[in-house]
């Protein structure tokens, strides 16, 4: 056997040095990397480890102009079980069964399943989730959550609109001003193992949430409810298909009330109404009919305006002076334009009248007489002038756009047919604001709910404001024709929505809906008070109303029953004329 | 120094193990099942739903091979002169069996399956090359000086080399590393290693082009962030880098939840940076150090060159795997599966560890001041 000899020891240590040289740089590098890029891999591993959970920010509020809360949030609990912290399991599933009213069976198949978490119910009410966390169960987790709860339930639905499961608008003013009401949702960091699973006793980081602001709106509860039951009541007798009713200021554009019956429960707003017993939808079919249901007429519809648009020409008329109120003007019951023959609603004519009388008539004759004597080019020029044909710009989503001739191809049958309010179509909320901008003086202004946003607390972050043009009509025939309307009113085919000491303005319409052989009508009604210097503007549509469809005749006493209870109420002030106070006087003396 | 006789007035006494030795082996064996249990906790719980599984066949193994460790020591290494080219042979049955009976596990036929109980004929290969080589060197009449008989010791092994190297080739280089090491402190001369060094290089070169998962491999290396296979490197980086300078604390890793995979294996050593910080992972190489300074000194003290190549054989096994797991661990060079001692988990591992310390602990009691 060799011996040990020295340049075999020599040789050993040349390998010990080699190998400590070695040790050395890893070291370098292991200093390197836990000094150096200890933040950078610290960070990435964190980003790892970490799992964000949402903590919801209460959403604002939707309030009336008298601060009635109409949009508000429920807190709400989801019951989840968590199967590894389950100590007792029987007691967990009596308890949970109890209280939730599910049957035991599917209680016990979640509580038994092994997973790291099972939901067992979502949006339970707090005082349920409160009486479960009495028992105080190990493994059960109760989750707290917002709602969004419409205490009036259908009150305005199409124009709140509701929101969806991640607190998100979906229709109506939810949507339109989700960025203020949605508010910011916090975090809750946790640590998680690699299958996810959360670590217990590992320390939370907490980002709180940003609650939501709330939105002041300009609808008034009590004019919203009453006029809700009015549009209810006339649908129901008239058997109509729908009754849209809007009830604004034409000073400014504040929207009061927006009814389109029927309305539906915000609360529960993917439930249908009238489906037929035993009726099978497909999801197609059910969403077309949600939809159909959500629809906002007023806004997202159009329809033929007829008679009520003869107030656009009339202004336009009188603005350009190709008319005066002392106009006589003959009617025989049509009017030839070209080669057709158009009819006066009157077949046999309303023989000699001025053109006060014709706008209280409603003489179609004459109001093609006016938009002829006007020309197409002066007629669009008018249109533009006063807004009509771009959309109103409403604070609500999906507004519809006028449908309108190309002012190319508008002969004179044409604008014979557009002059006395067919042929085209605009939405009812286009209508009424073009009207109150003739009635107002002559400020086209823009309709809308939202006055303001508050905060939490009810103070006041930002007034909202609105456009407003000035001068798209003179305040002369603005003043004219606001007097003519007083008298349509007063003694023409308005006096249905008449009362006394009120000075109520309006115009009616029927109009046939295409095609014109199914005999479908729509009735309706532009009121406004009082007419020397409106504060209300009514507009109530009728559509398809069985039997009578006169606007004059089932349309304006819905206005004026609307009126003979809003306007006390909205504090307009009763100012009789020498001949109502006669008339007064004699019906007293009658009564006595 | 505790290599020292301490009772030098009775000179008639046994002779003394190496204590040093034998107690940082003992720190070892403590600090490792310390840090197999908080790395394999998680592990054990998801898949076994025991916290404790490995921990217990572990400290199974550990104690069979503490009981190793002490009865080699006790057997004068010498014995083990003739047993030598016999284990040697056994290993290559062995190797050879395992290829075709052997049970698989992630992928890789490794395990002989005993009963109950499963073994890894690669371990033991290393123990028997280290005997087997450093019996053959030190029975040579010859010197070896010449190129040629460098040559034919490599040559011996190579059998070993290629069975093992099958399915296992981070162990075949180890047993490789560990001839060269033996043959260059055997060989008084140096160019010669110079010259071999020099055609290594060129024949790992060669080795990474033929094979294109080979350079695979070294593009993740460069850019672990940038492949999906860098996956394993890249969760290592981050348990390093989360630790700084002290670390999260013992127990304290996030890593090993998962993220590193099979934390208690091969990427070990990744956890201790997490949670015992610069300061801990300093300490733990530094005790490898001591170890590996303690080898150096058996191996100078021993009295015949058999006793010296069995503690420089197994100074280059600890040396070449610690250095290899700690570099793969730290990327600094590419990935290639190699467990830490002592500590990363393996039965037959710590078994055939404990016992080459029980083999070194024998050569140091023979040591010369001994006798």
């Amino acid at each position: 056997m060799q011996k040990n000899k020295t340049f075999h020891k020599k040789k050993i240590l040349v390998v010990f040095v080699v190998i400590l040289v070695i040790l050395i740089v890893l070291v370098c590098r292991l200093v390197f990397l836990m000094i150096f890029c200890s933040e950078y891999y610290g960070q990435k591993a964190k980003d790892l480890h970490q799992r964000e959970r949402d903590i919801k920010a209460a959403r604002g509020e939707i309030l009336d102009r008298n601060g009635e809360v109409l949009a508000t949030n429920r807190s709400v609990c989801t019951i989840s079980v968590i199967h590894n912290q389950i100590k007792e399991p029987e007691k967990v599933i009596e308890a949970l069964t109890k209280e939730l009213g599910i049957d035991e069976e599917t209680i016990r198949q979640k509580v038994e399943k092994y997973s790291s978490i099972e939901i067992i119910k979502k949006n339970v009410d707090k005082e349920v989730g409160d009486a479960i966390r009495k028992y105080g169960l190990e493994g059960v987790k109760i989750d707290e959550d917002y709602k969004r709860y419409y205490p009036f339930e259908s009150l305005a639905s199409k124009v709140l609109g509701f929101t969806g499961g991640d607190n998100q608008g979906i229709i109506g003013l939810e949507v339109k001003y989700d960025k203020y009401l949605s508010g910011s949702s916090g975090k809750i960091l946790t640590l998680t193992d690699a299958r996810g699973v959360e670590i217990e006793a590992a320390v939370e980081e907490r980002l709180e949430p940003v609650n939501g602001n709330n939105l002041v709106t300009t609808l008034d509860r009590n004019v919203q409810e009453y006029v809700e039951q009015a549009a209810s009541k006339v649908l129901e007798k008239k058997s109509a298909d729908s009754v849209s009713i809007l009830v604004m200021n034409p000073q400014n554009g504040e929207m009061l009330a927006m009814v389109n019956t029927p309305e539906f429960n915000l609360n529960e707003p993917y439930t249908l109404q009238n489906v037929t017993e035993g009726a099978v939808l497909s999801e197609k079919e059910k969403q077309e009919q949600l939809n159909q249901m959500w629809r906002n007429q007023c806004i997202n519809d159009t329809y033929e305006p007829g008679s009520t648009f003869k107030i656009i020409t009339m202004a336009a008329g009188l603005e350009e002076k190709v008319v005066s109120l002392e106009d006589h003007f003959s009617c025989p019951g049509f009017k030839i334009v070209d080669d057709r023959r158009i009819k006066c609603h009157k077949v046999a004519g309303h023989g000699a009248e001025t053109f006060t009388q014709a706008v209280m008539n409603s003489c179609n004759p004459v109001f093609i007489e006016v938009g002829l004597r006007l020309g197409t080019a002066n007629y669009f020029k008018y249109l533009r002038q006063f807004k009509l044909l771009d959309k109103t710009c409403i604070d609500l989503p999906g507004e519809a756009s006028t449908i309108m001739h190309k002012e190319d191809n508008v002969g004179p049958v044409e604008l014979a047919t557009i002059s006395f309010g067919q042929s085209f179509q605009i939405t009812p909320v286009q209508l009424a604001t073009t009207v109150s901008s003739i009635i107002n003086g002559g400020r086209r202004i823009t309709p809308h709910f939202g006055k303001a946003i508050q905060d939490a607390d009810g103070n006041v972050i930002e007034e909202l404001t609105f456009p407003v043009t000035e001068n798209i009509l003179s305040a002369e025939t603005s003043a004219t024709a606001r007097s003519v309307l007083e008298q349509v009113v007063a003694e023409g085919t308005g006096n249905k929505a008449y009362i006394p000491g009120f000075h109520i303005g309006g115009k009616t319409a029927t109009s046939q809906t295409l095609p014109r052989s199914a005999n479908r009508y729509i009735a309706s009604f532009l009121g406004f008070a009082p007419a020397d210097d409106p504060q209300v503007l009514v507009l109530v549509i009728i559509n398809n109303p069985q039997g009578i469809y006169y606007g004059g005749t089932i349309a304006a006493p819905v206005a004026q029953e609307i009126f003979d209870n809003i306007l006390p109420y909205l504090g307009i002030e009763l100012r009789y004329t020498q001949e109502e106070l006669a008339e007064l006087a004699k019906t007293e003396e009658a009564a006595e | 120094m505790s290599g020292w006789p301490k009772g030098s007035k009775d000179t008639v006494s046994e002779p003394r193990a190496d204590d040093t030795l034998a107690i940082i082996v003992l720190i070892f064996v403590v600090f490792g099942m310390i840090m197999l249990y908080s790395t394999s906790a998680y592990n054990g719980s998801v898949k076994f739903e025991d916290a404790g599984y490995y921990f217990k066949k572990q400290l199974f193994a550990t104690s069979l091979g503490l009981a190793l460790m002490y009865i080699v020591s006790r057997i004068d290494y010498h014995y083990w002169e003739k047993m030598a080219l016999p284990a040697y042979l056994v290993s290559l049955v062995l190797s050879a069996l395992v290829l075709l009976i052997g049970d698989s596990y992630n992928g890789s036929k490794r395990w002989l399956g005993l009963g109950p109980l499963s073994f890894q004929p690669a371990e033991f290969a290393k123990v028997a090359v280290i005997l087997f080589l450093a019996w053959y060197i030190s029975n040579t009449k010859k010197k070896i000086k010449s190129i040629w008989s460098l040559f034919k010791v490599i040559i011996l092994v190579l059998p070993i080399v290629g069975l093992v190297g099958t399915n296992n080739l981070s162990t075949a280089i180890i047993i490789l590393g560990i001839a060269v090491i033996l043959v260059f402190v055997a060989s008084p001369s140096y160019i010669q290693f110079i010259a071999l060094g020099g055609l290594g290089t060129v024949f790992v070169g060669i080795f990474l082009a033929v094979e294109q998962y080979r350079l695979e491999r070294l593009l993740i290396w460069k850019n672990p962030e940038a492949y999906e296979k860098g996956y394993q490197t890249l969760q290592g980086l981050y348990a390093i880098g989360s630790g700084g300078l002290f670390g999260t604390g013992l127990g304290k890793s996030m890593q090993k939840l998962g993220f590193v995979p099979e934390a208690q294996n091969d990427m070990i050593f990744s956890i201790i940076c997490e949670e015992l910080g610069l300061i801990g992972a300093g300490f733990i190489l530094l005790l490898f150090l001591l170890m590996i300074w303690r080898f150096l000194i058996v191996s100078h003290k021993a009295p015949d060159l058999f006793g010296s190549l069995i503690a420089a054989g197994i100074l280059g096994h600890i040396a070449i795997q610690v250095i290899l797991n700690v570099a793969v661990v730290t990327n600094t060079i590419p990935n290639t599966g190699i467990t830490l001692p002592f500590i990363s988990y393996g039965g037959t591992s710590v078994l055939f560890l404990l016992g080459e310390m029980g083999l070194a602990l024998s050569v140091s009691r023979y040591g010369k001041n001994q006798s």
